[in-house]
Formats: structure tokens, sequence, C-alpha cells
């Protein structure tokens, strides 16, 4: 597609849910969940974008068990996913409950909604009851992490049913409650990295009983998410309530490395590219999505060209030397016009993201032409 | 069935009898048939017969290793029973042998028992005797901490039997060394160079060798005083250095210091009191009393030094940058409960504050006058020249300077207050959503009560409200902004029937049935701006409050879209929004603004009901009105 406009997508019922199709590395695939309290209305919708035409198609499937809160797609398999949803029991009573899914074979997208395979149940009941959600290892798809209350377990899925592996409790004064957690790439993805209120703890997997390192007071109110740099160890972002988002190294956990403020609300999801990690998304309350370039904690090299890319590079390349580019932000987006709770790479196409709004509407939008050649030359 | 079974012409069967068969055959069938019959006989028979060979054949092998099998098993167990006879008679040896040993080492046992408890108590006396000897040795090791642990160890066996008399020698010795450790550590405690935390272990010990807390702990406080004066003396002599560094030490060496301190103190003499009750009961009171007089008198020497620092400096941004530092600190800090030195600290800021600006107005005065007199000058040797047309000249050259020298220092100013209001607005914005935020996340809305009364927090949000109104209205008349409200009175009354015809939100005549409940916020929305929550605000009372409303409304949205409700939730919450409706549209500049909020507000919780159900808008006002 050589035109940058946005691509919309417009959905009838409350969303926040959204995730890439991780596992699919040649289409630009999002699916999102929906958040109706007519729970037998709710749907799974897998938007997939044409990057020649720019067209996207659209498959629905039927979710029927509950509003969802959370949604994740598979690291390895692409037509498997878990989502997080609330779900109301005979007796009215809300819960919060996890299961994993598999999509049917789809051949051709059609307009009917289809049927939705659930594999297993996640049964975080005996950990607690407010389940926050359940995150998959960055690489292994047999490894979940559920993030309920104040503790957070893992689940081997090897087996038919969903094994507890090892769970860890944050215990302190005030009944802490975690509010999002996400794995650490990094070190052999051995640490989850947890939220509760202003502070952030990565906890081992291997000592549970005690959090490994922790981040107090990072924000001056709640954190809303984290990120970690994929291709840079101990570098991690974080966003919260206070309207910045914030720049760490997990080795020296008393000052940010970086803290920025261009939102004029809270700043619900924070993203890193996975490719050219000094792009970094963020999309707020405030009904924005700002994208910015943050060189400075990207793990590219400066000065040098990267030898792998030499099908972008000029033939005169010896002459020019990349120039350092200025920490900054790269574009506002205002398309929406509610709250964005969610934003997210594209697994496939490293220019393209996806943000998505309380009113159901999907954005899918690309990094500029211009920086992307910075970038890339 | 009986005949058939006993039927003897059955050829299968038990009672089968050939003959009969034979005349039977005879007499019904035919020749042809009997025939045909006869071969079919012997060719059953002829297969009968090699079956039976098969069977046997195959048999015969398994008959064979059954025999075998059995015959082994036979000598097999001629050798097990054998063996069994052997382990019974080993058994019964061991047996024997073991009740010997037994009944042999039963005196023995006894001895054992009763040297190893004498060896015990020979180390336990060992120690005891060697104790002055260790001790002396731990002092000269200048290991006070296992000096003192010993001691505290032995302690109590020495009291115990100080009746004999050669412990009596052992305890005057351990006391005598004591004494000298004592007074090492009051030595050690006098020395100018020990560090806080040096003394504060010294005190420790002290302590464990139960030293009157009370006379300690005024000794900790003298001592430490001395140190805290050295530093106080060392930032008087930094006060030439730059202002920043000066704060830094500051900071970082006395403050720091002096929390340590209470910290140790709390430590040494509150808390630990608690635990063991031994000591008289006021002693804690005291105590605290000694450490707030202690804090008091130091703070008030750090303050003195402060605010002579800050009084001449010339760069504003510098200050600024200062002031903000040590308002930070000494806010993070919370030593004394009683004293609140935050008040202080910010009274210095502001003097500081209020100094800078006078300074600025004496520079412009300054300015001023020399401009002034130049142009006398200049008018003087010119008048003799005698030419009028360069008057304007003078003119400009009089004024253009003055106006750039006001316009810089205005600039300077304006944009520390901006940042300052939009701090404020922030700040009382975060406080009252805080209380907004508690009262949506901490309510179970889905069983609640069908609503009677506005809720408590609604009332304290509107208070506050008023409260930061009358606080801004101090710094700005609100005539610059927005039609008159004279008085508190009137304003409430007029805002009530105001609202009556004004405000009809969008929801509240909504029923689930009649429309899409989206269409409506949609459509608004379309018509509406963007609304900034975190914008920066004017100079007039109508913005900040407008801001500050702004930031306490958007977060309770937020609030009521992560949760759910039941229908009388939902009407919980039409009350409050109509609540906070009636009462907060007269705080802002634009009203519309709150309209939205709130019915966004009312439309998020519509669309996280299970049954949405609104109340009666009469019957909402009458709520509204009775609360």
């Amino acid at each position: 597609m050589e035109n940058d406009n946005p691509v919309i997508y417009g959905l009838e019922f409350q969303t926040r849910a959204l995730s890439a199709q991780t596992a699919e590395t040649d289409v630009v695939r999002f699916l999102i969940g929906t958040q109706s309290l007519n729970f037998n209305n709710n749907q799974i919708h897998l938007v997939e974008l044409n990057e020649e035409t720019g067209n996207l198609k659209t498959q629905v499937f039927q979710h029927s068990l509950g509003e969802i809160w959370s949604l994740q797609a598979s690291p390895t398999e692409p037509d498997i996913f878990i989502t997080c949803y609330n779900h109301l029991s005979e007796e009215g009573i809300c819960q919060m409950k996890g299961a994993i899914w598999k999509f049917p074979e789809i051949k051709e997208y059609t307009n009917d909604i289809l049927q939705l395979d659930k594999l297993a149940d996640i049964d975080t009941a005996p950990y607690g009851t407010d389940l926050k959600t359940i995150a998959y290892h960055p690489t292994d798809c047999k490894k979940i992490v559920s993030v309920v209350d104040n503790n957070f377990v893992l689940w081997d899925l090897a087996n038919k049913e969903p094994q507890v592996v090892v769970s860890g409790t944050l215990a302190s004064k005030g009944q802490p409650r975690f509010t999002n957690g996400k794995w650490n790439p990094h070190n052999g993805a051995n640490q989850f990295v947890t939220l509760n209120e202003n502070n952030v703890r990565g906890w081992d997997f291997r000592s549970p009983t005690d959090a490994a390192w922790s981040i107090l007071s990072a924000h001056s109110q709640i954190i809303r998410d984290l990120d970690f740099n994929a291709n840079r160890q101990y570098f991690l972002s974080t966003c919260g309530d206070d309207g910045y988002m914030k720049f760490w190294d997990i080795r020296l956990p008393t000052e940010p490395i970086l803290s920025r403020m261009e939102h004029s609300h809270w700043v619900w999801n924070i993203r890193i590219n996975r490719f050219h990690d000094q792009l970094v998304l963020t999309s707020s309350s405030d009904s924005r999505v700002i994208l910015y370039s943050i060189a400075s904690i990207s793990s590219e090299p400066f000065g040098h060209m990267v030898s792998t890319e030499d099908e972008f590079a000029f033939q005169n390349d010896e002459s020019c030397g990349k120039k350092k580019l200025e920490d900054g932000l790269v574009g506002r987006y205002e398309e929406h016009e509610d709250s964005v709770y969610a934003v997210e790479w594209s697994s496939a196409d490293p220019w393209t993201f996806a943000s998505l709004s309380y009113d159901g509407r999907l954005v899918l939008n690309k990094v500029p032409r211009k920086y992307k050649y910075q970038i890339l030359l | 069935m009986a005949e058939n079974v006993n039927n003897p012409y059955d050829i299968n069967g038990q009672y089968f009898n050939s003959d009969m068969y034979f005349q039977k055959l005879l007499k019904e069938c035919t020749l042809k048939q009997i025939m045909d019959h006869e071969s079919e006989i012997i060719k059953n028979t002829q297969t009968l017969h090699s079956d039976m060979q098969t069977l046997v054949y195959e048999n015969y092998n398994k008959f064979i290793s059954a025999t075998d099998t059995i015959r082994k098993m036979k000598a097999d167990f001629k050798e097990m029973e054998d063996s069994m006879d052997l382990l019974a008679k080993n058994m019964d040896s061991i047996t024997s042998f073991s009740e010997q040993i037994s009944s042999t080492l039963h005196g023995t046992r006894q001895q054992i028992a009763k040297l190893s408890s004498v060896h015990t108590l020979l180390k336990k006396l060992q120690f005891l005797f060697k104790l002055p000897g260790n001790l002396k040795d731990r002092m000269n090791e200048e290991n006070y901490e296992q000096a003192v642990k010993d001691y505290v160890h032995a302690q109590r066996v020495l009291n115990q039997y100080s009746n004999m008399p050669s412990f009596q020698g052992i305890q005057r010795d351990c006391e005598d060394i004591l004494e000298e450790l004592k007074s090492k550590l009051r030595l050690q405690f006098h020395k100018r160079d020990t560090s806080i935390k040096a003394l504060a272990e010294n005190v420790e010990f002290l302590l464990q060798l139960k030293e009157p807390a009370d006379s300690l702990c005024i000794e900790f406080l003298t001592h430490t005083e001395g140190r805290l004066t050295e530093q106080l003396e060392i930032l008087k002599n930094m006060c030439e250095n730059d202002i920043i560094e000066f704060m830094d030490m500051a900071s970082s060496g006395f403050l720091s210091n002096l929390c340590l301190i209470v910290a140790s103190y709390n430590d040494m003499f509150i808390n630990r009191l608690l635990k063991d009750n031994d000591l008289v009961d006021d002693f804690e009171i005291k105590a605290e009393n000694h450490l707030n007089k202690f804090i008091v008198s130091n703070m008030k020497k750090y303050f003195d030094i402060v605010s002579k620092r800050v009084e001449d400096v010339s760069d504003t941004a510098l200050l600024v940058r200062v002031l903000d530092r040590f308002h930070h600190k000494l806010q993070a800090m919370k030593i004394c409960k009683e004293k609140n030195f935050a008040k202080i600290g910010t009274d210095i800021v502001v003097n500081a504050g209020r100094k800078q600006c006078r300074n600025h107005l004496h520079n412009l005065k300054q300015h001023l006058s020399e401009t002034l007199v130049k142009v006398r000058q200049t008018l003087a040797t010119k008048l003799t020249q005698n030419s009028d047309g360069n008057l304007t000249e003078l003119q400009a050259m009089l004024i253009i300077p003055i106006i750039e020298k006001v316009k810089g220092v205005l600039q300077d100013l304006l944009e520390a207050a901006q940042n300052l209001l939009n701090h404020y607005v922030r700040i009382q914005g975060l406080a009252v959503s805080q209380m907004l935020r508690k009262s949506v996340e901490t309510r179970d809305w889905l069983h609640t009560i069908e609503p009677r009364t506005v809720r408590a927090v609604m009332k304290r949000v509107v208070e506050d409200v008023t409260a930061i109104d009358s606080q801004v209205a101090a710094l700005y008349d609100d005539n610059d902004g927005q039609i008159d409200r004279s008085s508190d009175s009137s304003r409430k009354t007029h805002s009530i029937s105001v609202s009556k015809h004004h405000y009809r939100s969008n929801w509240s005549s909504y029923t689930p049935s009649h429309i899409d409940s989206s269409l409506v916020s949609n459509i608004h929305k379309l018509f509406s701006e963007r609304i900034e929550i975190f914008s920066s605000v004017q100079f007039n009372k109508a913005s900040i409050l407008t801001g500050i409303i702004k930031i306490s409304l958007k977060t309770f949205l937020e609030c009521v879209r992560l949760r759910t409700f039941s229908k009388y939730g939902l009407q919980q919450i039409q009350v409050d929004t109509h609540y906070l409706q009636l009462y907060l549209w007269g705080f802002v500049s634009d009203e519309n603004v709150v309209h939205f909020l709130l019915d966004e507000i009312l439309g998020s919780a519509v669309h996280r009901c299970l049954e949405p159900v609104l109340m009666e808008p009469s019957v909402v006002d009458i709520i509204c009105e009775r609360g």
C-alpha cells in the first residue's frame, strides 16, 4: 500500500481487548474482543489488512461466554488465543474467567458468525476473583501466566488440562492487587513483571517467594502498562495515570532514564516496536495515539549501516554515515473520538500498528514514510 | 426343551442311540439319501478324528512341560525349607545377641548420659570462667558487639548464682570490665569524628547493658546535635558557593543525617520500649518530647540558614529550581508527627519568591532612574545646541529599553506563574479524583440497594470544590469570567432554579427500548469539541475551577467504565451525576463541559449496566434537593 492514510474499522460494541496475531508473520492480522453486557452477543473479530489495496477483510466469531477484558494470541500457533472474560453465572454473579480458544479452519472470509472451539478453561478461582490478564510466554506456547488479585500463577499447557507449575504472592499491607503483568523476554524468560498501584516488581520463577527487583513509586499514580524492549536487555517502559511515559533500566531502579509527558490524560498502553525499537506507541484516554522515536533507548547502532539491510542501502554507502535521530514525536493520531485503551504493533509488518478505542473503532496506521526511510537508510 | 436334550436321535447329543437312529433313517429316507448320509457321516468322523489327533499333539508338549515344572518345584521346595530353617535359627541367635548387648550396655548408658550433661555444664562453667578474659580480648579487638552479646548471655546465670562465692568473683570481674567497656563506649560517644551510625550503634550497646535509657537518650541527642551543628557550620561557610551545590549539600548532608538520627532514635528508644515493658510508662512520652524539641531546634537553625542563603539569588530560573528541590525534600521527610515543617518550608519559598519580585522591581526602578539621568544629560547638552527635533528621539531612547526590560521580567514571572497554576490545578484535581476513584472502586455496584440519597462522597466533592473556589477567589476576582454570583446562598438557589430549565441529560429521557443508546452520545460527540483534560489554564477563577472539575469528572468516567452495575447501581450513579450537575455548573466558565462529561459518565454507566433502567427524573430531582 503506497498511501499512508489510516484504515478504519468500526464495531458495534464497546471494545478494550486487542492483540496482534503474533504467530502470523506474513499477513497483517489483528484480533479484537468486544465488551457487551448482553453476554451472549460478544464477539471476536479477526481483521486482516491487504497491504496492496489497503482493504480490510474481517471474520466474526461468537464468544458467547462473556465480555472480553483481555485477549492474547499464542506466540507460535496462529489459530490459538486466550481471553479473560467477565461471565455472568446463573445466580447473577459476575465472575472473571479465562479460557483458551481455537479458530475453526477458515478458507474464505464470510459474513456469518462462526463458532470457536474452546480448548481448555483456566480456572483461577482458587487464587482470587479479580483476573486481570493471562499472558503467553514470549516464545513457548505451552506456558502462560495468569495475574489474579495479588497472585501470579504459572501454568503448563503441555497436558490436556492446564496445570499450575509455580505461583507467587505479593504480601504487604493494605491488600495489594496487581493491575497488570508481562513476561520479561530476556534471560531465558524466567522473569515475570507485575504492576500494582505505582510499583513495578520483577519476579523470578525459580524463587517466586520474593520479588527479584522492584521499582517503587515509579509513577506518581497508578501504572497502567509496561513493555520491554525486545532487543535490549534490562530496558523497559511504563506508562500511567500521571500522563507520563517513562523508560527504565532495571539495574538502576531509582531514576528513570527518560520520562516524557505528551498526553493530556492517563496513558493506558505503551508498546515498543519489536523490529525497530526506537519506535514507541502510547494510547491514552485523551483519545489520541502518539508515536515517538526514542533513539536514545534503541538497540540500533548509530553512525554506520546495519549490514544485513543492504538491500535498502544506496550504492555509495560508505559516505552516508547515519545520523542519530533526535528523540521526539513522530506523529499524533487523532482518528479516535473516545478513550483509546489498546494499541499494538503488527507482528507481520514492522511499520503498521492498530489502535482500538472504547467506542469500537479500530484504526490501522503506518509509520510515516519519511521516518521509515530515516530509520532504514 | 427337555425332550430335545434327551433326544436319542440327536447325533451330537448325550443320549444318542445309534441303533434307533439307524432304524429311523432306514424308515424315513430313500436309498439315495441314506447313501449320501453315510458318506457325510464318514467324512465327519474322519475330520473329528484328525481334529482329535492334532489336539493331542498340540497339548502333548504342554503336558510334558507341566510335569517337568511340578517335578522341579518339588525339589526346590525341599531346598527352600532348609533355608527357612536356617534363617529361623539365625534370627534366634541375633535376638539373643542383641539382648545380651543391651543388658551389658544398660549400666553404661546412664553413665554416658550423665557424663555428657556434666560436659555441657562444664562447658557453660568454662564459658563463665573465661568470660572476663574473653570480654577483655573482645574489648581490645574493639569487637564490642560480640562482648555485649556474651555478657547479656551470661548475665542471667550470674545473677541466679550470685550467692556462691566463686561466681561472685566472676561477676565482680565482669562488672569491672563492663564498667570499662561502658566508659570506652561513652568515650567513643564523645569523640567528634564518629559517624552518626556508629553513635547509634554505641547507644544500642549501652541500652542492652541496661544503662538508664532516660539519660542515654538525652546524651545521644546532645552529641548528635553537636554533629549537626558542625554540618550547619559547613553549610554556613558554603554560602558563597553555587546555590545548587549548597542545596544538594544541605539535603544530602544535613537533612539525611537528621532523618537517620530520628529513625535510629525511634528504633532505639520509642519502638523498643513497646516490646519490653520493664521501663516506666511515661518514658516514651518523655523521649518523644526530647526528640521533638531536638528536631524543632535543629530545623529552625536549618531554615534560618536556608532562608538567608536564598535571599540573594539573581537568576530566577535557578532560584526556582533550588526552591523546588528544597520543597520536595521537605515534603518527602516525615520525621516529626506534630510539627509541620512543610509549612515553614513553603513560607521560606514564598518569601524568597517575594524577595525575587522585589529585586526585579528594584532593578527596574534603578534602570529607569539611570536612563532618566542619561536623558537629562543629553537634554542638557542638546539644549545648548538648541534643536527641538531630537525630542522624539530622546523619548524613544527613554522608553524602549524600559519596555524591553519590563517585558523580560514579566515573561520570566509569567512563565513561573503559569507553571505554578497548572500544577495547582493538577494537584487539586488529583485530590478530588482520588476521592472519586476510591468511591467507585471499593463499592460493590452489583449488590447495592435502591438509591435514597446522594452518596456522601459527592457531597464531599462539592464541598471541596467550594473550598477551592473560595481559596482561588482570594487571588482572582470572579467578575472577569462569569456572571455575577455575589454570595454563596444566592448562588445555590440560582443554580437549582436555572438548572431545572436548562439541564436535562440525554439519558434522563432515555428508555432502553426506544433509542439506540450509543447513537445519542455519538451524535453529541460529533458536535462537541474534544476536551483537553490536563490542559493549561488561564489566570481567572472560572478557568482554574474548570480545570479541576474536568480532571475529576474524567477520572470518574474512566472508573465507571471499569465496573459493572446493577439496576440500582446505575440509578445511584444517575442520582450522583445529577447532584454534581446541580452544584458544579456554576463554578465553570463553560457549563457545557460539565454537561458533556456528566452525560458521558451516565452513558458509560448505562453501557456497563446489566439491566439498564433509569429512575424517574422527578424522583432524582427530589432526592438531590433533599440531599
